[in-house]
């Protein structure tokens, strides 16, 4: 599809690509499905972003400060939104809706990381999960924006722009909590060490994506661990704390076979929906 | 993608020049955000296409923020107005692409949110993997100055930041750069 409307001196560099218009809040009624493959895929996604915006819910009117309660809400909104987003493209494949997915699948049917199910801790272990999660996203959504499939890339496109102030946000606390006070220091060092054996899960090759990847689709997640993990020793050694040396967790990867966190957070989230089937207010 | 009897309509933004394409636009621009009532959707930048069909009219909005809660109130509202203005079937579909910065806004629209006490975006959206990240100064919607300071990041809105004058020492809302 050609641009069509004249540039002005208002324009900037970040206004000017016009693409083609894509439907994913109600995809169902568009032409873009999904493939079975790309389905799971776009579930994977967005099972990560749904669990950690279930987790980082927990915080409001429990954070440290009110500005905190209100960043980390924030944050979860965000996140809620790219796991809407996936949810819904995930469904056009087998003709379920975004609530389908969110709400009617049991603990085996999910397919997030062991690192967005890890409980909050305190903040600084918050915060620690957030580091590596959003540095993770970040290097992912920038190679996804130029997936062959233009619904995945769309959405990444949207997403890259929040995940970049969510690692902003992430790793300036870093900097403050490990430039801190010694307790400061102790306890996001700690924060460090307790998610770091669930980092190495994200740079899992698991069916469909290697698959998926061949076709450039997705993006393989073994091929973003270099540059993720450059970035992560970067930050946590300018923040003055070690980067943990302890090796990935044991477990079938995004199974949840290993998570004993799943069911919980699964009970809490879906109850209301499973208890009044097709509630509205 | 969004169609209108197999026509593409090109989510650029810009009022269409059909006359009865440009009456659905002019009836879903009126519409405000919930959460910025005197802004039209039109002045955000989220209004992104409107087409007509024998039927009634499509239009074309886009979110501002992945989890912007006011994107279903602004749909209900999107429908209610082409209801209203005589269209017997409304669609509103949404787009992704090409993604929603604060360079969408209009000048007008950046005026009636000064004039509201909330101070519009600084300049404009950095380009992507562009290495400068300092910000231009956010200035006082009350008394004008220069001299504020960022409170907090997040503020009441996905879409605001927390500022205080140092002058005035008035707290105000800002709606940051994106």
């Amino acid at each position: 599809m050609s641009h069509s409307g004249g540039f002005t001196s208002q324009d900037s560099a970040t206004k000017i690509s016009v693409g083609d218009a894509i439907t994913p809040e109600d995809v169902s009624a568009s032409s873009a499905v999904a493939s079975d493959e790309t389905a799971r895929y776009a579930l994977l996604l967005g099972d990560d972003c749904l669990i950690l915006a279930q987790r980082l819910g927990h915080w409001i009117s429990r954070a440290p400060e009110l500005e905190e309660d209100i960043a980390l809400g924030n944050i979860a909104l965000d996140l809620l939104g790219h796991a809407r987003f996936f949810l819904t493209y995930a469904g056009s494949a087998w003709g379920k809706t975004e609530d389908d997915l969110a709400y009617f699948r049991s603990e085996e049917e999910f397919r997030s990381c062991r690192l967005v199910e890890q409980e909050n801790g305190d903040f600084g272990r918050t915060i620690a999960r957030q580091l590596l999660f959003s540095f993770y996203t970040h290097e992912l959504y920038q190679r996804l924006v130029r997936s062959a499939d233009t619904t995945l890339a769309a959405i990444a496109d949207k997403a890259l722009k929040e995940v970049d102030y969510h690692q902003d946000h992430a790793a300036q606390w870093l900097l403050r909590l490990g430039g801190g006070t010694d307790e400061s220091k102790r306890r996001m060092q700690e924060g460090l060490e307790s998610v770091w054996p669930y980092l190495e899960e994200l740079f899992a090759d698991v069916e469909p994506t290697p698959t998926l990847a061949e076709q450039e689709v997705a993006v393989l997640p073994s091929s973003l661990r270099d540059a993720v993990l450059t970035r992560l020793s970067s930050i946590i050694e300018e923040s003055g704390l070690e980067v943990p040396a302890s090796k990935g967790a044991f477990g079938a990867d995004r199974s949840g076979r290993f998570s004993e966190n799943r069911g919980f957070i699964l009970a809490e989230m879906q109850v209301l929906a499973r208890q009044h089937p097709g509630a509205t207010w | 993608m969004s169609t209108v009897e197999h026509r593409p309509l090109t989510p650029n933004g810009i009022r269409p020049e059909e006359p009865a394409d440009a009456a659905v636009w002019d009836a879903a621009a009126q519409v405000t955000d919930p959460e910025i009532p005197v802004l039209t959707i039109a002045d955000l930048g989220i209004l992104r296409a409107a087409g007509a069909t024998p039927e009634g009219g499509v239009v074309v909005i886009t979110p501002t923020y992945s989890g912007c809660p006011a994107m279903d109130t602004i749909t209900a509202d999107v429908t209610a107005a082409l209801r209203e203005a005589g269209y017997g079937t409304a669609r509103v579909d949404t787009v992704l692409t090409p993604s929603w910065t604060t360079d969408w806004m209009t000048e007008d629209g950046k005026r009636k949110l000064r004039e509201y006490g909330i101070t519009p975006p600084s300049g404009n959206a950095p380009a992507r993997g562009g290495p400068v990240r300092v910000g231009l100064s956010v200035k006082c919607p009350r008394c004008d100055s220069l001299d504020t300071k960022e409170l907090a990041r997040f503020g009441s809105t996905a879409c605001k930041a927390l500022y205080q004058c140092q002058t005035c020492l008035e707290p105000f809302d800002y709606f940051k750069v994106l």
